[in-house]
C-alpha cells in the first residue's frame, strides 16, 4: 500500500525546501521526496532576489524591478507578495545565520573573482564584508587554492569604483596539502585547529595575517573557514587579529551552500516534515486529471506514495529537473509541457553571456503555479511547480536565483497546503 | 665569417614549425612568421590521428607508405606527442567483403602491418563495437597531440637559433627585380616571446628564400606575389566526446564516406568527419546536421555513441591542392599527397617555394624535402638530422617514473603531467612550489601553466592547447578563472579579465555544439558560476555607470552592531544531512552519475 501524506514536495533544493515549510505552517501532513545532494553545493549560499531587470541595475530596491520583468516571468505570477512570502518564510528557517532582513534593500558582496554582485540575504560570516559597507579591506588568498587570488580580486574590487581600499595578498597556508586538496581539507584544519609548526592552525594562520596587515579595518579569506566550527574559526582569527574576519563566498564545492542545506532541513525536521531520501520519483498514477501517486525507484523496486497534493521542485537543468536531446527539452517525472525553440542552435546565443533561451527553460505555470500543457490548462488539478524546473527567469543574469525558488516554493507550498487541509 | 644564408617561412603550423626546425638545425638563418599563435590554422583544428597509412591504401598507396614510413619515425623522435592506440578497420554485414580484400591487400604491399581479426577478436580489443560487426583489420594507427608537437618543434628551432614571430600577418610579398626578396608583415596584439613587435606596426622582413608553408591559406599569399596557388580548401567536423569510448582507432572499412572515423584522444574520444570544398578557410557555416551525421553515423560502429555526451564540435579546413587541369570534383577523390610548387619554375618567379597538401603525420618528411630543396637552391650542403633527434619533451622516456613520490601529485595527476612533459617533466613540475591542481577534468598543476605561460604571454588559448586546461567535461566552467589567475602578478588584473572573457568566449563556441542533454545541464551550471556567483556578465569593473554603493545595505552598520562579526547567530549544526562525501569533485557538476 502507498505511503499517504497531504503534501508531497519532490525535490532537495531551496525551492523544494521553502514548499514544505509553507505547507507544513498550514497544517498539512508533508513529505519531502530528495533524491540525492542538492545544487545548492554549487552555489555560493547567498540569497539573491533580484538586481537586475530591464536593463537596470546593480537595483539597490529588488522590489522595484519587478514591473520591470517580463510577462510570464514567475514573480510576475506570484506578485511581490509572493517575494515577500519566500523571504518571510526563509528567515524564519535560517534565524541569525543570515542576515539582510532587516531592510529591503540589496547589499553589494564581493565575489571571488573581485566583482560584487547585489544579493538580498547573506551568510553572517559574510556581512562584516560587504562591499556596500565601506571599510579598508585586506583579502588573504593560499597559494595552494587556486580558485581565488586576492590581490587580483582585490584590483578588481578597485576596478569597479568600491569606496574603500583593497588590498590582497597571498600566504601560505600553515599545514600543506596535496596538490588536489580540496577546500574542505583546509576547512577540516582549522575546525581541528591542528598542531603546526610554531603552534596550531589558527594561531599560525593569524601570526602570518598580523604581519601582512597595515592599518586595514577587516580581513577577508575565501569561505573556507572552517565547517563544523566555523564561527569559533571566525571568532579567534578576529580576536588575534583584533578586526573582524569574514568569508568571500565562492563556487563549488561551497561550503556555505553546504551549510545551507544543513540549516534548511534542520527547520524542516524542526517542522514535522517527513523526509525520504536517496531515491528519484521516475513515474506517476493519475486518475481524473489528479495526480493520485509518485513511483519512486527504491534501487530498481518502483515504491508509490501518495497524496493530496504535490508539487514539483526538481530543479532546472543544473538540477536534472529539465532534461533534453538534440530534438526536444522535457520535464522526465510527469512529462509536464516545456516551451523550446525548435532548432536547438536556437536554444543559446553566441554571445557567451547573451539572452540565452535555455535559461528561461521550464515548465509555464498558471496563476496558482500549476504547470500548464501547450493549451495553457493545467496539466493535473493537483500539482504545482517551484524553483529552477518553472520557466521564464534567466535567474543567472538577474541575480534572482534563490529568490524564484523562495516566492514560488512559499506559494506553491501554501496553496498545496490550504488546499489539502480545506 | 661568412654569414649564413636568411629563410623566411610563413606559416606556424606543423609543416612550418617543422621546416623551420630542419633549416635552423642544418644552420641556416631562420625566421617564422605566423599570423596567429602556433597552430592557429588547420594543424589545431584535426582529430589527432597519427596515420599507420591505412586509410590511403586502397586509394592513394603513395601516401599510404610515407605515412608509415613516418608513423615510425614520430614514434622515434616525438614520444610525448604520440600514443600508439593501434587502429581497426571495421565491416559490417552491408560493407563489401570485395573492400575488404582490397584494403588488406594494400596494407600488405604498402608495408603497413595489418591482421585479420573475427568479430570476436575485435570486441576483445573494442568491447562498445557493435554486435553485428563482421571483421575487422588491426594496423598500428596511433594518436597524435598536434599542439604538443608544434611547439616543441618550435622550441627545437629557437634552440638552434631560429626566430619566432607569432601574431605577425603577412600583409605583403615583396617582389624585387622579378623576384621575391622577403615579406611585408604586420605585428597584431599578442605577448609573450614569440612577439617582438608593436601592434599595427609594420615591418618588412628579407630573406634569401621564402617559404610559403600556410596550407589552406597558401593561396592568399600567392596572390601577394601575382602568382595562382589552387589550393581546395575542404572542411570537415570533429565533435569530441566526454569520454574514451574506445580506447583504439576505429575506421569504417568502406571505400570513403563521411563519419568513418573515431580517435581516442587524451581524456576524450574525437568523431570524424565531413570533407566538404568551402570557398574561404576562415568563414564558412559549421552546422548542426553535420554534428548529427557524426553521432548517428558512428553509432553503427559503436551503438553507445547514440546516447552518449559529447562536449563540444569544432571545425578544421584542409589544405587539399591538385595540379592544374586535374578537375576532381569530389573533394573526397582529390590526392592527400603533398606538392612543393617552386614558383621559379612554375611561374618563373625566383626565390619562394609553396608547399600544399600533405598531412600532419607526414609533416616532417615534408618539411625535409623542401628544406633540401631550400639548400639545394641556396648552394646550402647539410645533412637533414630531423628523423633521428629528439623532439625536446622526447629525448629521454626513462623520466617516467613514479611522479606520485617526487611531487606530491596523486598518481593520475602525476602520470598526466610526464605524459604530456615528457623528459621535461622534472624540470617543469619542480619550477613551482606549492603546486596545486587548476584544472581538475585534465589534471593540469599551476607548474604545466606556467610553463605554458612562458611561450604563450597572455594568450590563455595557447595555454589551453599545449596543457588541454579547461578542455575537458566542464569545459572550463571550473578552471577558465582559475587559469587567468595564474597570470598575475606578472600582468594586472585588467590584462587577467580581457584574456579571461577570450578563454570563456572561445570554449563557449565550440560548446554551443553540444548543447543537448547533460552537457547543456553542465552549461546551465557554467551560465550560474560565472554569470550568478561571478557575476560576471553584469560586472561593474566593465560597466560605464558607476554604481551608488551608498544606496545599498550597509549590513545595518548604522543601526546596530557595527562589525556584524561573530555576534552569537545560533548556527544550526545538524550534520545529519551533512554528506559524507563532502570532499566530491565538484567537477561534472550537473552530471552527479559521471
Amino acid at each position: 500500500m502507498a505511503i499517504t501524506d497531504d503534501v508531497l514536495v519532490i525535490g532537495g533544493g531551496i525551492a523544494a525546501c521553502t514548499a514544505a515549510l509553507s505547507a507544513a505552517e498550514t497544517g498539512a501532513r508533508v513529505r519531502l521526496l530528495a533524491h540525492k545532494k542538492s545544487t545548492l553545493r554549487q552555489a555560493s549560499g547567498l540569497v539573491d532576489v533580484l538586481g537586475y531587470a530591464g536593463g537596470d541595475g546593480p537595483l539597490s530596491d529588488p522590489f522595484a524591478g519587478l514591473d520591470a520583468l517580463p510577462e510570464g516571468h514567475p514573480y510576475r505570477v506570484v506578485g511581490e507578495d509572493g517575494v515577500r512570502a519566500g523571504l518571510r518564510v526563509f528567515d524564519e528557517a535560517v534565524g541569525d545565520a543570515y542576515r539582510g532582513g532587516h531592510t529591503d534593500s540589496n547589499a553589494l558582496v564581493m565575489t571571488h573573482g573581485g566583482a560584487v554582485k547585489p544579493t538580498a540575504r547573506y551568510p553572517e560570516s559574510v556581512a562584516p564584508g560587504l562591499a556596500s559597507s565601506p571599510g579598508d579591506t585586506l583579502l588573504v588568498g593560499f597559494a595552494g587554492l587556486t580558485d581565488f587570488d586576492a590581490p587580483v580580486a582585490a584590483d578588481h574590487l578597485a576596478a569597479a569604483g568600491v569606496p574603500f581600499s583593497a588590498r590582497g595578498v597571498t600566504v601560505e597556508f600553515p599545514k600543506r596539502f596535496r596538490a588536489d586538496a580540496k577546500v574542505t581539507r583546509f576547512a577540516k584544519a582549522l575546525d581541528r585547529d591542528e598542531e603546526v609548526d610554531g603552534g596550531t592552525v589558527r594561531s599560525v594562520l593569524a601570526d602570518t595575517v598580523a604581519e601582512e596587515l597595515d592599518g586595514e579595518s577587516r580581513v577577508g579569506f575565501p569561505a573556507m573557514l572552517g565547517d563544523d566550527h566555523a564561527e569559533a574559526v571566525r571568532e579567534e582569527l578576529s580576536d588575534r587579529l583584533g578586526v573582524p574576519v569574514f568569508e568571500v563566498p565562492t563556487g563549488p564545492p561551497s561550503l556555505l551552500g553546504l551549510k545551507l542545506e544543513d540549516i534548511l532541513f534542520d527547520a524542516l525536521d524542526e517542522a514535522g516534515v517527513r523526509i525520504s531520501a536517496g531515491n528519484p520519483a521516475v513515474d506517476f498514477e493519475a486518475d481524473d486529471g489528479r495526480v493520485e501517486t509518485v513511483i519512486v525507484d527504491q534501487k530498481s523496486r518502483p515504491t508509490p506514495y501518495s497524496a493530496d497534493q504535490v508539487v514539483l521542485a526538481t530543479g532546472g537543468l543544473v538540477g536534472k529537473g529539465l532534461d533534453s536531446d538534440r530534438e526536444s527539452v522535457t520535464e522526465p517525472v510527469f512529462g509536464c509541457h516545456v516551451p523550446h525553440p525548435e532548432d536547438r542552435y536556437d536554444w543559446s546565443e553566441p554571445e557567451a553571456f547573451g539572452d540565452h533561451a535555455f535559461a528561461r527553460f521550464g515548465v509555464v505555470p498558471d496563476d496558482e503555479l500549476r504547470p500548464t500543457d501547450e493549451d495553457g490548462e493545467p496539466h493535473f488539478e493537483n500539482l504545482r511547480a517551484a524553483g529552477g524546473v518553472v520557466g521564464g527567469a534567466d535567474v543567472a543574469r538577474e541575480k534572482s536565483a534563490s529568490g524564484v525558488s523562495l516566492a514560488t516554493g512559499a506559494v506553491a507550498g501554501r496553496l498545496a497546503g490550504e488546499e489539502a487541509t480545506r | 665569417m661568412k654569414k649564413s644564408p636568411s629563410v623566411l617561412v610563413i606559416g606556424g603550423g606543423s609543416t612550418g614549425t617543422g621546416i623551420a626546425r630542419d633549416l635552423a638545425m642544418r644552420g641556416l638563418d631562420v625566421t617564422l612568421v605566423e599570423k596567429g599563435n602556433l597552430t592557429h590554422g588547420t594543424t589545431g583544428r584535426m582529430h589527432g590521428l597519427l596515420h599507420s597509412g591505412g586509410r590511403y591504401a586502397v586509394s592513394d598507396q603513395a601516401s599510404a607508405k610515407e605515412c608509415i614510413e613516418e608513423n615510425r619515425v614520430l614514434r622515434r623522435i616525438a614520444g610525448h606527442c604520440v600514443e600508439m592506440t593501434g587502429g581497426l578497420f571495421v565491416q559490417r554485414p552491408e560493407d563489401s567483403d570485395e573492400y575488404f580484400e582490397k584494403k588488406l591487400e594494400g596494407c600488405r604491399e604498402c608495408g603497413i602491418p595489418a591482421e585479420v581479426l573475427s568479430a570476436e577478436e575485435a570486441r576483445e580489443i573494442e568491447p562498445y563495437l557493435a554486435k553485428d560487426i563482421k571483421r575487422a583489420i588491426k594496423v598500428p594507427d596511433g594518436a597524435v597531440d598536434p599542439f604538443r608537437l608544434c611547439v616543441a618543434n618550435a622550441a627545437s628551432a629557437v634552440e638552434h637559433g631560429a626566430r619566432i614571430e607569432t601574431h605577425s600577418e603577412v600583409t605583403d610579398v615583396l617582389v624585387e627585380g622579378g623576384e621575391v626578396v622577403g615579406v611585408e608583415v604586420t605585428h597584431q596584439t599578442g605577448t609573450g616571446p614569440y612577439v617582438h613587435g608593436e601592434p599595427g606596426e609594420v615591418e618588412e622582413i628579407r630573406a634569401d628564400y621564402v617559404v610559403n608553408a600556410t596550407g589552406a591559406w597558401a593561396g592568399q599569399i600567392g596572390d601577394f606575389a601575382g602568382v595562382d596557388v589552387e589550393v581546395r580548401p575542404s572542411k570537415g567536423v570533429m565533435t569530441i566526446m566526454n569520454t574514451r569510448q574506445v580506447d583504439t582507432v576505429v575506421n569504417r572499412c568502406r571505400p570513403k564516406g563521411d563519419a568513418d572515423i573515431i580517435v581516442p584522444h587524451e581524456t576524450t574520444c574525437i568523431l570524424g568527419t565531413t570533407d566538404e570544398e568551402v570557398e574561404d578557410p576562415e568563414d564558412y557555416p559549421e552546422e548542426g546536421w553535420e554534428v548529427d551525421l557524426m553521432i548517428e553515423t558512428l553509432s553503427e560502429l559503436v551503438p553507445m555513441l547514440a546516447e552518449a555526451r559529447t562536449i563540444r564540435s569544432f571545425w578544421g579546413v584542409r589544405p587539399l591542392y591538385e595540379p592544374p587541369g586535374t578537375g576532381t570534383e569530389d573533394p573526397t577523390d582529390i590526392t592527400r599527397e603533398f606538392f612543393l610548387l617552386d614558383h621559379a619554375d612554375r611561374d618563373d618567379l625566383p626565390g619562394m617555394t609553396s608547399i600544399v597538401g600533405g598531412k600532419l603525420t607526414t609533416y616532417r618528411m615534408m618539411a625535409e624535402q623542401i628544406s633540401d630543396h631550400v639548400c639545394e637552391k641556396l648552394g646550402v650542403d647539410a645533412e637533414c638530422r630531423t628523423a633521428d633527434v629528439p623532439l625536446p619533451g622526447s629525448e629521454d622516456f626513462t623520466v617516467l617514473r613514479d611522479y606520485m613520490d617526487d611531487f606530491g601529485l596523486r598518481s593520475p595527476i602525476g602520470r598526466r603531467s610526464a605524459q604530456r612533459l615528457g623528459s621535461r617533466a622534472d624540470e617543469v613540475l619542480n619550477s613551482v612550489d606549492p603546486n596545486p591542481v587548476v584544472c581538475e577534468c585534465e589534471a593540469v598543476t599551476r607548474a604545466e601553466i606556467q610553463d605554458a605561460l612562458d611561450t604563450a604571454g597572455t594568450e590563455l588559448n595557447s595555454v589551453r592547447i599545449q596543457t588541454r586546461a579547461s578542455m575537458g567535461n566542464c569545459q572550463g566552467a571550473i578552471c577558465c578563472h582559475r587559469m587567468a589567475n595564474e597570470l598575475a602578478p606578472e600582468y594586472d588584473e585588467e590584462t587577467v579579465r580581457a584574456s579571461l572573457d577570450d578563454l570563456y568566449q572561445e570554449r563557449w563556441k565550440g560548446e554551443r555544439h553540444a548543447m543537448w542533454g547533460t552537457q547543456l545541464s553542465q552549461t546551465a551550471l557554467k551560465h550560474m558560476l560565472h554569470a550568478a556567483t561571478m557575476n560576471r556578465d553584469e560586472d561593474p569593473a566593465a560597466a560605464d555607470a558607476d554604481i551608488d554603493f551608498a544606496a545599498f545595505d550597509d549590513g545595518g552598520a548604522s543601526e546596530d552592531d557595527a562589525s556584524g562579526v561573530a555576534s552569537g547567530g545560533a548556527v544550526a549544526d545538524g550534520g545529519r544531512r551533512r554528506a559524507a562525501d563532502r570532499d566530491d569533485d565538484a567537477l561534472g557538476g550537473a552530471d552527479g552519475d559521471n
